[in-house]
């Protein structure tokens, strides 16, 4: 078990060097919520997810619904054999196939388009009735932010699955606190998000969600509930790169030659 | 279904969202492979009877109808036919975004059918009217944008479409007893238009409820040696282009009729397309013009925007 979870801390340290790398020197990227998901992917991909990047029906479905953190997902599907390390080095370029927000492409692991905000949480509702429908065994997984909860499509959502007992589906909340302008307590304060989804009948489990083991855990809790799950992985933009963290100057932005150096550096000594 | 002029009569009475119904109800489906999200429409689009045949394939989500085509493209991204409704302005304007980004940009198999448009909701007034149902979706790649005549062609439109692999956007006006252009069987074929009549001087190219009007007007333009071409053009996207080009040379005047703004819709589809033809024949756009007009009766409605077989035929002999 230690060792596994030193190879999972490993790779995590990977993601986030991925990361860096494709974001590289003067490119502009949505930073910091893809720092703050990376260990939230890392769990998924290490120790949940199976079948990933195969077109089979009895894949497990990830939906990254916080589209503008793709470069996230790129990093983790490079680090987890899903693309290469060149297809990854693609990211900001013209005419790539992993451009700053997802373009569906399940061969390559991505399951849904997604960059506009609140959609990704119907359309895992969708493949979750599908499973059932075909009697797959499997969940489906949506990641969401915290600031992407201020839409409205994902309440509609949250109520239909509550409603419905929509029991094979599991959203993660990326609660990193902060959206595009600064902390969300002075954007738009939601109080208790874990009520207000509790009280649409879900199960809400919090964890810190930069805590492998807690991940885990919650993932293996969510196996068993007869309701949805929503987890709020209590997260850090910037997570790993101390001038990143908790700046909302990094939600979206480009790294000097200097800055990208410290960010290497930093990078190795996460977690 | 059996199409014969005894269904045509019963179908024309519930109107095309009671036809929608039927087609829904008639689809074989030996895959399992239909299902419906509807938002709290169960009742208005006439599904009432396939629910309660198929309760285990029909989902109602309730007014939320973001939610109803995020759950379509997921059931459709699992190779589901799916199969979504509620009225025209709502399907066309308050999930048009994820119409676009969901159903377009992935090429999912959903058909959104929105009832009530045009100006079928009557005394209910613009917030119900589908005006720029049309307009909207034929700017979304890979959509198909299918816009039945009558109460039949909308069975044909919904067998058609339940066979399309790709998004598609059914739009259904006309009210319960609307005279039927299509009586018995005929052959329907998205994106292939359908000639009424071929003349020689004037080019009537209507959509939906206003076929019927254009074949009427054709009619008393015939009694005044006027002769006239008369097309339903029922696929908005993709357009007819290979009529089109014969149309372009043949005729001296092109008229383009619709239940719809004169903003986008027939119309301008048609103009779009006519633009890069040097010798094109003039054209006229009759339609709904760009204003919120007050609230009426459906047949008070059309008459305020000249939407009749008369109007046409007074608008053709003071151009051609």
């Amino acid at each position: 078990m230690q060792d596994l979870n030193t190879q999972l801390t490993q790779k995590a340290i990977n993601i986030r060097k991925n990361i860096i790398n494709a974001m590289g020197i003067n490119k502009s990227a949505h930073v910091g919520g893809s720092l703050s998901c990376v260990d939230i992917l890392t769990v998924l991909y290490g120790r949940v997810l199976k079948n990933i990047g195969k077109d089979t029906q009895d894949r497990d479905r990830f939906i990254l619904s916080k589209g503008h953190c793709a470069l996230a997902l790129y990093a983790a599907l490079a680090e987890f054999g899903i693309i290469t390390e060149d297809e990854l080095y693609t990211f900001g370029e013209n005419d790539s196939d992993f451009p700053s927000h997802i373009v569906q492409n399940k061969q390559k692991g991505l399951e849904v388009s997604s960059g506009s905000l609140g959609m990704g949480l119907p359309f895992g509702i969708g493949s979750a009735i599908a499973l059932k429908r075909k009697n797959l065994d499997k969940k489906v997984y949506v990641l969401v932010g915290n600031g992407e909860l201020n839409e409205g499509s994902n309440w509609e959502a949250i109520m239909f699955a509550g409603a419905r007992k929509i029991d094979n589906i599991v959203v993660i909340v990326d609660d990193n606190k902060m959206q595009n302008d600064g902390d969300s307590k002075n954007v738009l304060p939601v109080f208790d998000l874990g009520a207000k989804i509790e009280a649409f009948g879900w199960d809400i489990i919090t964890v810190d969600g930069h805590n492998l083991e807690e991940l885990e855990a919650a993932f293996e809790k969510a196996k068993n509930n007869k309701v949805p799950t929503a987890v709020i992985a209590n997260t850090v933009k910037g997570k790993g790169i101390s001038f990143m963290e908790n700046n909302s100057i990094w939600h979206n932005s480009k790294m000097t030659d200097e800055e990208y150096s410290d960010a290497m550096k930093e990078v190795e000594n996460v977690n | 279904m059996l199409i014969n002029s005894e269904t045509t009569a019963q179908l024309s009475r519930m109107s095309s969202r009671g036809a929608f119904g039927e087609a829904i109800n008639d689809i074989k489906d030996p895959d399992n492979k239909i299902m419906v999200v509807a938002a709290d429409v169960i009742n208005s689009a006439r599904l009432n009877n396939y629910a309660e045949r198929n309760p285990e394939k029909v989902i109602n989500v309730g007014i939320s109808e973001q939610n109803m085509i995020g759950i379509a493209a997921g059931l459709a991204n699992d190779g589901y036919t799916v199969f979504c409704s509620t009225f025209a302005p709502f399907a066309s304007m308050r999930c048009f975004e994820q119409i676009r980004s969901q159903l377009g940009y992935m090429n999912l198999n959903v058909k959104v059918a929105g009832l009530l448009s045009g100006f079928a909701g009557g005394t209910f007034g613009n917030t119900h009217y589908g005006l720029e149902d049309l307009a909207i979706m034929r700017t979304i790649p890979n959509m198909t944008v299918l816009s039945p005549a009558d109460c039949t062609e909308t069975v044909k439109a919904v067998q058609a479409a339940a066979e399309h692999n790709g998004p598609v956007y059914i739009r259904l006006t006309g009210v319960p007893g609307q005279p039927p252009v299509y009586k018995e069987d005929f052959a329907y074929k998205i994106g292939k238009a359908i000639v009424h009549s071929e003349g020689t001087d004037v080019a009537i190219i209507a959509t939906g409820t206003m076929v019927y009007e254009a074949i009427r007007a054709s009619r008393a333009l015939t009694k005044k040696e006027i002769s006239t071409t008369v097309v339903d053009m029922h696929t908005i996207k993709p357009l007819d282009t290979e009529l089109l080009d014969k149309i372009f040379k043949t005729h001296k005047l092109i008229v383009t009729v619709e239940e719809h703004s004169k903003i986008g819709g027939l119309g301008a589809a048609v103009a779009e397309y006519k633009a890069v033809f040097p010798d094109a024949p003039k054209q006229i756009i009759m339609g709904i013009p760009d204003e919120f007009l007050k609230a009426g009766s459906y047949t008070y409605m059309l008459a305020k925007c000249g939407l009749s077989a008369p109007n046409i035929v007074k608008i053709i002999q003071e151009n051609i």
